[in-house]
């Protein structure tokens, strides 16, 4: 995630320790992939504890952009900055494949490149990453307009095939794919322009041209 | 767990006296077969080592390879068959925890994972099916976690491997060349142990791998845990970053007395280590337990007392337990104290280094009779290609990689379920590699076979545009105190040598596995070869065939059936000849196949052979979702019958997916490199048809096989 923000979208991005105060000078927040702790326990459970996340919250409140990928979104749902929860998918196993995902809502500051219903072949990997939610967050989520992506097909059994999600307000962007790996072309086995829309998306809103 | 009678009499002659029980463990554990390599050390010593990329370095627990621009990869090769085939899950999640730490003692960051897996006839046997669902859950789970791709690997299942497993890891590393631990140490320096605990799992495992597993010993398997391995590797590079690191060495087999021995026997220095200071998971272990355990994410540093708090403080900002268990001395002895005083003194040099032998080996007796077999009768070939497709040993493995994560690092250009994966590097070049073996070729021919792997461990990364830069080898065989089973082994290390030697790829690395016996007795002589290839240019990124691009293909077809899945799969044949690799031939072949990707020419080139011509042209139609028309009387052969075309797994073969307007290109050079080839038929339509001139000899729907192909492995395995 590191190396696309900063080598192909020439953003100038940096990597906070976990026990280190936030830096002052930023504009948005990344929450990256990775089996935080393990995964022990539950994915993102225990570093929705971080001391770091009191800071994520409070840059939330204040409308940062934050998008959180993979165990990055499992972070935020344990830490409660999004709706519903990441279950372990129905083959209780580890999966890793190419898929597409359509765009649900393109005014989020990650999405706003898109048209609506677009479509973004995308990389998941995942073992925890079936999201669920009970049915009057659905409604809500439904509500104010708060499904970002959704999957093509259905690849984990994820209600309503979501793919990702926004808070309330839209600042706060969680998925289960990973753009970072679909952005480069060289390892895109389909067309990697879309997955860099969501990178983009973020220029256009921190009013970056490249 | 002891020492036999000669090896006995000659420690207590190098040491003046009678070894304590402790110290009598302690050179067990490191004169086992597993850790001194004293059967087959004579033979290694002979396989070539020198290239111009290769850099050696003392005591390297992986093998350098310089890849230009300042950078080095690093790779090894390791198996943890033994427990494996106790515990599966832990076993073979403990192999990859135990390769990558080789490849990160050079100072270099893991990048990659590939397994080989063996198993029993899965078909049948559901303790087979078990080892192998576990044994990939065991790797998938501990790879992902630990944020390293496992990027490609081989499955093979066999008879022979019956309540038995082969798990295999290879691990390469990327670093910068300046940053390699220089591995020395000066009088004074600590003796620093890193990462998780010591307890009491894995106690005498490299002896329990040093035997037939006759008793399950679930002691001597280790438990894994990958968020601490993670932290290491953090820790690590952190603090090579910071040079607090002077040496390194992995603790694997034979735990510290393997790592005290052999580093202070590398860098020619004594250790004086406190057993009362290793940080331990129960309170009451003794010295022998501490001694011998393999417990797991362990690493010793020698570290100098300068660097010592800074050491520590990279240690603890990861919380990771340290703890400083010894010092650098200059008598060249290894020190083992505890609470209780002095408990055992031993040079070094006699520790590490096992007095070798000098195996008998005799031919098997089972070759004379196994080597002429009536020829079976070819039957209705369309349903034939179908079974070939469902066959485990053919079938897509996407069940097995699809739980792996291979492309986290996002490295990862060429993924899984092509002919071999390629990595991206920083200094803007490509690295590809393969991992081969063939138990069945090489049960019928050990030489031939191994150079059969090693031949298309090469095809298969020339596949991507890449020239081999180095080699790794994995030896397993059964109990080499057998002679014939030793002269299996000593077969396939010369086979190796002959194709390194001619081929000019250095063998920057490798491992022996011995006493691999089932109830049922020994394994297939079952050697892997691995091959790094570099590609400076750019890489073949297949794209799919279409209707109306041709196929080419390069190399001539040979009866050379022994081996092969159609005779032991479709009729249940075990012997014949199986095929041989001509070195010339296949040069040629390699060179040629190099220069029409290197002018990218090509949409795709495979290389052709378990299963043959019939069932890597199936490969490309079901991945292009496509059909196809082989004119087999094109094919280049020895005038052999139309089942051995299509099945026959001779070496040195490649087909290639050409655009027609670049036909004409493709041909003129492999005409001007006087390479035997031939367009053997197009793409088109929704049927895989294999013709001998008007006559249909074999065809199949794509959609039918891409339904037998994709999913009979993963059914077979979910259903049991």
């Amino acid at each position: 995630m590191h190396h696309v923000l900063t080598d192909v979208f020439k953003l100038d991005s940096q990597l906070v320790w976990h026990t280190d105060d936030m830096p002052s000078n930023i504009d948005a927040i990344v929450l990256p992939g990775g089996f935080s702790y393990g995964d022990r326990l539950r994915a993102g459970v225990i570093a929705a504890h971080s001391p770091i996340i009191a800071q994520v919250k409070k840059m939330a409140e204040k409308g940062m952009p934050i998008l959180g990928v993979c165990n990055g979104f499992q972070i935020l749902t344990e830490s409660g900055l999004l709706p519903g929860a990441l279950l372990r998918n129905p083959s209780l196993s580890y999966m890793c494949k190419w898929t597409e995902i359509i765009v649900k809502n393109n005014k989020t500051p990650f999405t706003n490149k898109f048209k609506l219903n677009q479509r973004i072949p995308i990389a998941i990997a995942n073992g925890e990453g079936r999201y669920y939610a009970d049915k009057d967050t659905l409604r809500l989520l439904q509500r104010n307009n708060q499904i970002v992506f959704t999957y093509g097909e259905d690849v984990n059994g994820a209600t309503m095939k979501i793919a990702g999600i926004c808070n309330k307000e839209g600042n706060v962007v969680g998925m289960m794919p990973h753009p970072e790996r679909s952005a480069e072309q060289i390892l895109n086995p389909g067309n990697a322009k879309p997955a860099s829309m969501i990178f983009e998306s973020l220029l256009n809103t921190l009013g970056v041209t490249v | 767990m002891s020492l036999t009678p000669q090896e006995s009499e000659y420690l207590e002659k190098k040491i003046g006296r009678k070894p304590n029980p402790l110290e009598l463990q302690i050179v067990a554990a490191e004169w086992s077969e597993h850790c001194s390599y004293k059967s087959s050390k004579k033979y290694l010593k002979t396989l070539p080592r020198e290239g111009k990329r290769v850099v050696s370095g003392q005591g390297y627990d992986s093998g350098v390879l310089d890849v230009g621009d300042g950078y080095v990869v690093t790779v090894h090769i390791e198996s943890h068959n033994h427990p494996s085939a106790v515990e599966p899950y832990g076993g073979a999640a403990t192999g990859v925890g135990g390769v990558i730490r080789d490849i990160l003692s050079a100072g270099t960051r893991p990048i990659a994972v590939l397994d080989g897996l063996r198993f029993g006839d899965i078909e049948k046997d559901t303790q087979a099916r078990w080892l192998f669902k576990n044994a990939v859950r065991g790797i998938a789970d501990y790879g992902n976690c630990l944020g390293i791709p496992t990027i490609g690997g081989e499955v093979e299942f066999d008879e022979c491997f019956a309540n038995y497993a082969l798990v295999d890891v290879a691990s390469v590393g990327f670093g910068r060349r300046e940053r390699l631990i220089q591995n020395r140490a000066d009088k004074g320096d600590r003796v620093v142990l890193i990462g998780g605990s010591t307890g009491r799992d894995g106690i005498g495992g490299s002896q329990f791998a040093s035997d037939k597993l006759e008793s399950e010993n679930r002691s001597a398997v280790q438990i894994p845990d990958p968020f601490i391995e993670k932290l290491l590797i953090e820790v690590i590079l952190e603090a090579r970053n910071q040079g607090c690191i002077k040496a390194m060495k992995d603790l694997g087999g034979g735990g510290l007395s393997c790592a005290i021995s052999e580093t202070s026997d590398a860098l020619s220095v004594g250790i004086d280590m406190d057993l009362s200071a290793v940080h331990k998971r129960e309170g009451d272990m003794s010295p022998m337990e501490l001694m011998v355990s393999e417990s797991q994410e362990r690493m010793l540093v020698i570290t100098s007392p300068e660097k010592l708090e800074t050491l520590k403080s990279i240690c603890g900002k990861f919380r990771v337990p340290v703890s400083v268990i010894g010092i650098v001395t200059e008598d060249k002895m290894m020190h083992v104290r505890s609470e209780n005083g002095m408990m055992a003194l031993l040079p070094s040099n006699v520790v590490a280094n096992a007095p070798l032998l000098d195996r008998p080996s005799v031919v098997p007796k089972y070759l004379a009779t196994i080597a002429s077999v009536k020829k079976p009768k070819g039957g209705a070939l369309s349903k034939v290609l179908l079974r070939m497709l469902s066959n485990p040993n053919i079938a897509s493995k996407q069940w097995v990689y699809t739980q792996y994560d291979h492309e986290v690092g996002i490295r990862t250009v060429v993924k899984p379920g092509q002919d071999a994966p390629v990595l991206r590097l920083d200094n803007g070049k490509f690295l590809s590699i393969k991992i081969d073996g063939n138990s069945k070729h090489c049960y019928l021919n050990p030489r031939q076979g191994v150079m059969g792997c090693f031949d298309e461990a090469c095809r298969n990364v020339v596949c991507t545009g890449a020239t081999p830069i180095g080699m790794v080898d994995h030896l397993q065989f059964g109990n080499p105190e057998d002679p014939e089973i030793f002269w299996t082994f000593k077969e396939s290390v010369e086979g190796i040598i002959e194709y390194a030697k001619f081929f000019e790829i250095p063998c920057v690395g490798g491992k022996v596995s011995l006493y691999n016996e089932t109830d049922k007795g020994p394994i297939k002589p079952t050697p892997l070869i691995g091959v790094l290839g570099l590609i400076e240019g750019k890489p073949l990124v297949h794209e799919a065939a279409r209707g109306k691009d041709l196929l080419i293909i390069v190399g001539i077809t040979k009866d050379e059936m022994g081996g092969s899945e159609y005779y032991e799969y479709i009729h249940g044949i075990v012997g014949g000849i199986c095929p041989s690799v001509n070195l010339e031939v296949s040069r040629k072949n390699q060179r040629a196949v190099l220069e029409v990707i290197g002018e990218d020419l090509a949409k795709s080139v495979h290389d052709c052979s378990k299963g043959g011509l019939a069932v890597t042209v199936a490969e490309i139609c079901m991945l292009s979702d496509v059909g196809a028309t082989i004119m087999l009387e094109k094919v280049p052969s020895d005038k052999i019958q139309n089942d051995e075309l299509m099945f026959s797994e001779t070496h040195s073969r490649f087909l290639l997916v050409v655009d027609p307007s670049k036909a004409g290109r493709v041909l003129s050079i492999l005409q001007s490199h006087g390479v035997v080839h031939a367009n053997i038929g197009k793409f088109s339509g929704k049927t895989i048809a294999f013709r001998d001139r008007i006559r249909l000899i074999a065809g199949v729907r794509v959609d039918k096989a891409q339904e037998k192909w994709l999913n009979s492995l993963g059914s077979l395995v979910s259903h049991g």
